[in-house]
């Protein structure tokens, strides 16, 4: 098993790992959504309180939770490049980043819609906003402090001590409701008290944050495989590729 | 089934704009990052086949 995994941190064996994975995770990230939407949308009553304004909650509750992920994700990925030295870690922490911040920035946008109705506000600085706020900074400081330095090792290992002293503020997002009086409300789902949401939206809501999982894995490892072409160039099985060939084949008629 | 008519669904119970303004954007920003990957994905390539080839023509075995 570990070797197993040693063998997959080498990038001209995840290149082609990778390949077959990420369509599969594709499928069942649209079966999910179009299930969790169907689910969420037709089916799952009206909320007393808030009217049909609640059915923010089938994007804004998943897209959250994955923000959050998919930061301890990459946290994930640095310390094991940073402990071990394996090769794909610092291709993957790169992958992850794009998706966490487009979670991010959607996390904070659909709150807004949802905030405006409901609070009256698009915005406040109440401590969940403001830490999720943050967490978007992160990933952007992350993609610019990676592009910015052209040795990949180099790049990785900067980018790696920032997801690990960044991942500090995960729990404060997830805990700051609790920590502080704020206007966001607590959570609906907790993983000591279960939850306190009627059976049919539980499930959408459930289920839409499977699909989002399911996609941002996707997104990862094809955009990993990018990664690891332009990283590897140098190599012969690069060159090998049939997609390497046939793209040669265009350039050169 | 519980909407009434397609207007109905519509409207979200009036707060269509902050439901589909929620919705909207977050499959509009997925479907562009879906764009931009394999548009990524393309540039990548480019980029490969064409060290590859500027090597073959220096006639320089530097793999």
């Amino acid at each position: 098993m570990i070797r197993k995994l040693f063998y997959f941190s080498s990038p001209q064996n995840f290149y082609p790992l990778a390949g077959k994975l990420w369509p599969l995770f594709a499928c069942l990230a649209t079966a999910l959504t179009v299930w969790g939407l169907w689910l969420g949308m037709f089916v799952a009553p009206t909320d007393v309180q808030q009217g049909e304004g609640y059915r923010i909650i089938y994007v804004h509750v998943p897209v959250s939770w994955m923000s959050m992920v998919i930061y301890l994700a990459m946290a994930f990925w640095a310390l094991l490049g940073l402990t071990f030295n394996t090769r794909i870690s610092g291709m993957l922490t790169c992958a992850l980043a794009p998706t966490g911040a487009i979670f991010a920035f959607l996390s904070l946008w659909t709150g807004a819609l949802w905030g405006k109705p409901m609070w009256g506000a698009w915005w406040v600085w109440d401590a969940r906003l403001t830490s999720e706020l943050i967490l978007f900074f992160l990933y952007l400081g992350f993609i610019a402090l990676t592009s910015a330095i052209d040795d990949a090792r180099r790049a990785d290992k900067a980018g790696a001590i920032l997801a690990l002293v960044g991942a500090l503020n995960v729990p404060v997002i997830y805990f700051s409701v609790k920590w502080w009086n704020t206007l966001h409300q607590g959570a609906s789902v907790s993983l000591t008290k279960g939850s306190s949401m009627q059976q049919t939206m539980l499930e959408a809501m459930l289920i839409m944050a499977v699909a989002f999982w399911m996609y941002a894995i996707a997104m990862t490892l094809y955009r990993v495989r990018s990664i690891i072409l332009v990283r590897e160039r140098h190599s012969q099985w690069v060159a090998d590729l049939p997609e390497v060939k046939a793209k040669s084949l265009e350039a050169r008629a | 089934m519980i909407w009434k008519s397609f207007s109905d669904f519509w409207s979200m119970g009036g707060y269509g704009l902050y439901v589909w303004g929620s919705f909207g954007v977050t499959a509009a920003l997925l479907a562009a990052e879906a764009f931009w990957a394999r548009r990524a994905r393309q540039n990548a390539l480019t980029h490969v086949v064409a060290e590859l080839q500027a090597a073959d023509a220096n006639g320089k075995d530097w793999r």
